[in-house]
């Protein structure tokens, strides 16, 4: 049941993007300053901003983009996070050491000021941001995923695998990265929540995607000043950050169990 | 007098049937086995008692009546009176049924302090002499230590202490020493058995193992999946069982010397082992590197093809290391191990390929040794995923095994001696030249025990493989093995044919050992232990 709530809202997140593609109301960065601040109406079903650009037709660029973004930083950080988190459980020895102690001194530092100052090295564009929220995230990964490692390997399973002559490489992919889909899935839904909200505190500081580009975080600071005057700037992007982070954890319950053979039977 | 009743008792969770009318009787001080497999609900039958069902599992119908008084009626606080003081439970696993955050003066002193009242220096008299009673050394260090300073025979003396220092009318003991060795388990149960003599205490064991029954029992209830078989003492249950579980049960016990030809000595040796030591790393210091610790101290063998070997001793002697380091698991400290005369540390890629598909292991629990996310055939495929005919040779080990239609299935869809038909079935397929076997049929019921003991035979017969067999069930040892090697601290304490060594032990550690194996002789008064 829950798991059908998540389908149909991640489904409807991608309608929208899909749609986005083909047509939108008006041009996102059109400029109407005549009509700047209009409440939701008929010709503009969820108001205008303050430079009169249609909110739908931001929201529905902003979909693409802060899916794009919070989507490809989760990727980068997960792949990246569970390749280390393997080897430096699997292996033990110095790679674990060498690989905990770069992982310690990363995640000593706050994750949204370490990717604030990679944005002010790479600068503010779209990969940039990807880039440095995956560096922040990468760390935690690493870290759950070895923990996880180090319980997996000492199973008899894996001295199974050893017997029969598999190579450390072979059981890493077959039989440990297997075990440890569930607290991915469930480190990924979480993560994804919060790129979507980092992207949008980087946009808050200036350095996140550069306008007028809109995304569901940058619409959400700039709707700051008139949340009085116009409460829909503030509740569209909400909503919409709040419906797909529902979504992803819906669906990504559902997906750790579906692939789990004990629950699917 | 009647001390326990159970009347009429049945329990069931969500409409499924756990226990179905199950009446007996128990007199006070008497020594009561409740036996079954698992899934009896033995340990149902002993919980609802003390009402620590489960959640979602309930008492459905019936009474169970301590002193002609109703433990399934009685409200939450005078049960909470029973409990403790007049009906003690000692658990199945000692290293978690004692509280690891605090010590051990302060779990002993629990129970009196709510159910007696006492002045503390009175508690703590009482403390010390009761860890005396249970031979623990030093009993006021003990008091003062946490559960972790001890070992798994001496956490179960603590337990049984501090549940009898209430000199409860009834000691439950669940499995109390299922997960312990051999000698511990003579050691826990004596004691268990003299205390509550001494206290006059009644004891209800809840086991899987006849030979315990035998024992320490004079009467005995057997369950199966639920229902009452028998119930009678237990001479008569283990010389005329009435019932054809009860026999089924009996017969499976391993008894007696098996029909295993000795190999010649022209057999080819496949295994020697060669003054071998394995080291573990000790607990290093805040700057040095801990001095390591040797768990096998110069240990030599020989197995030849043909042949089970048993390897026996008691956990912690180091077999099971031994097991792996053979495979090349774990590194020799010192020694060398030889596969079909060629250097295990000395081999090249090619040979080493070969060692991996002709040496094989089978592992003691059927439920971490398998892969939860792989399917049965793959499991079974492992060392020969690569041959053109994997997938003929797979369906075919797996009819040998007895499990041609579960190829497709998950290990969570099977049952524990299903379990360990896979793993040996993994194991054979590659037509290996030795097999270590490492506790295989421990973890089973003594009925399936029984049947996967019989299939390991039945290939190692007729493919003719070298096998080591890891154990400390000397009956299994005698019903399969031609020689016998015994190990006590890391080091070969005794080795020979089966039967000179059960019939002659020249070694101190070997006869306490069989002194202290559970066998099924038909019980008298002489051998057991009198009350």
């Amino acid at each position: 049941m829950n798991g059908k709530i998540g389908i149909a809202l991640i489904g409807l997140l991608l309608l929208t993007i899909v749609v986005g593609l083909l047509w939108m109301p008006y041009d996102p960065n059109a400029i109407d300053l005549a009509h700047s601040l209009s409440s939701p109406a008929a010709n503009h079903w969820f108001g205008t901003d303050e430079f009169g650009r249609d909110v739908l037709s931001r929201s529905m660029l902003g979909a693409r983009i802060s899916v794009l973004i919070a989507l490809g930083a989760v990727g980068l950080a997960i792949s990246v996070g569970t390749a280390l988190g393997v080897l430096a459980g699997y292996l033990r020895g110095w790679t674990d050491r060498l690989l905990m102690m770069v992982t310690d001194a990363v995640l000593a530092f706050p994750g949204i000021l370490l990717a604030l100052a990679l944005m002010a090295v790479l600068g503010s564009s779209g990969s940039s941001i990807i880039f440095a929220l995956a560096i922040a995230y990468a760390p935690s990964v690493v870290r759950v995923v070895r923990g996880t490692v180090l319980s997996i390997r000492e199973r008899e399973f894996i001295e199974a695998s050893r017997v029969a002559g598999d190579n450390a490489f072979r059981t890493m992919v077959r039989h440990v990265l297997p075990n440890i889909v569930p607290p991915i899935v469930v480190l990924a839904t979480s993560l994804f929540g919060w790129a979507l909200l980092s992207e949008s505190a980087l946009s808050f500081l200036g350095v996140g995607v550069p306008p007028p580009a809109p995304t569901w975080g940058n619409m959400l600071s700039a709707s700051r000043p008139y949340m009085d005057v116009a409460s829909w700037l503030s509740i569209v992007p909400g909503v919409c950050i709040a419906g797909t982070l529902l979504g992803v954890n819906l669906l990504g319950d559902a997906l750790r169990d579906w692939l789990d053979p004990r629950r699917r039977s | 007098m009647t001390l326990l009743r159970f009347d009429g008792v049945r329990i069931e969770t969500s409409g499924r049937m756990l226990l179905e009318d199950l009446s007996f009787e128990m007199a006070s001080g008497e020594m009561l086995a409740v036996v079954g497999e698992s899934g009896s609900g033995k340990t149902l039958a002993a919980r609802a008692i003390l009402r620590l069902l489960p959640p979602a599992v309930r008492q459905t119908a019936g009474r169970i009546e301590l002193l002609g008084r109703s433990l399934t009626q009685m409200s939450a606080p005078e049960l909470q009176k029973v409990r403790g003081a007049q009906i003690g439970m000692v658990f199945q696993e000692p290293m978690v049924s004692l509280n690891p955050a605090i010590t051990i003066e302060r779990q002993l002193a629990e129970g009196m302090r709510l159910h007696r009242q006492l002045p503390s220096d009175e508690i703590r008299r009482r403390c010390v002499a009761m860890l005396e009673r249970v031979r623990i050394r030093d009993p006021l260090r003990c008091l003062k230590s946490y559960p972790h300073e001890f070992s798994g025979g001496m956490r179960q003396r603590i337990m049984l202490a501090s549940v009898l220092l209430l000199q409860p009318k009834l000691l439950i003991a669940d499995e109390p020493t299922t997960a312990l060795d051999t000698l511990s388990q003579r050691e826990v149960l004596e004691l268990m058995v003299e205390l509550a003599r001494d206290t006059g205490a009644a004891v209800l064991l809840i086991t899987h193992d006849l030979g315990l029954v035998a024992r320490y029992t004079t009467r005995a209830v057997v369950l199966e999946k639920g229902r009452l078989m028998e119930v009678g003492t237990t001479q008569q249950i283990l010389t005329n069982p009435r019932n054809p579980y009860t026999r089924r049960l009996v017969d499976s016990l391993p008894r007696g010397y098996g029909d295993v030809a000795e190999v010649p000595d022209s057999a080819p040796v496949v295994l020697d082992v060669n003054n071998a030591c394995i080291e573990y790393p000790g607990r290093p210091g805040l700057f040095r590197p801990g001095a390591p610790k040797r768990v096998v101290q110069g240990v030599s063998l020989q197995v030849r093809a043909g042949e089970i070997v048993a390897l026996v001793g008691a956990s912690g002697s180091g077999k099971s290391t031994l097991g792996r380091a053979v495979l090349g698991l774990k590194p020799l400290a010192a020694g060398v191990v030889r596969f079909d005369g060629v250097d295990l540390t000395s081999m090249t890629a090619e040979q080493r390929r070969q060692f991996r598909r002709s040496a094989q292991l089978v592992f003691q629990d059927p439920y971490s040794s398998l892969d939860p996310r792989l399917r049965v055939q793959d499991i079974v495929a492992a060392t020969v995923r690569n041959a053109p005919d994997a997938d003929a040779r797979v369906q075919a080990v797996l009819e040998e095994v007895g499990l041609a239609s579960f190829g497709t299935r998950f290990p969570h869809q099977m049952s524990g001696g299903q379990r360990q038909r896979v793993a040996i079935a993994r194991a054979v397929i590659s037509r290996p030249r030795l097999v270590i076997a490492d506790e295989p049929v421990s973890a089973l019921d003594v009925t399936i025990q029984q049947q996967v003991l019989v299939l390991l035979q039945k290939l190692q017969s007729q493919y003719g493989f070298a096998c080591l067999f890891i154990t400390h069930d000397l009956a299994v040892v005698r019903q399969i093995a031609a020689r016998v090697i015994v190990m006590s601290a890391g080091s070969v304490a005794e080795q020979g044919p089966v039967a000179t060594v059960f019939r002659n032990p020249q070694h101190e550690y070997t006869r306490e050992l069989l002194e202290a194996t559970p066998t099924l002789h038909v019980p008298t008064e002489a051998t057991r232990v009198s009350r």
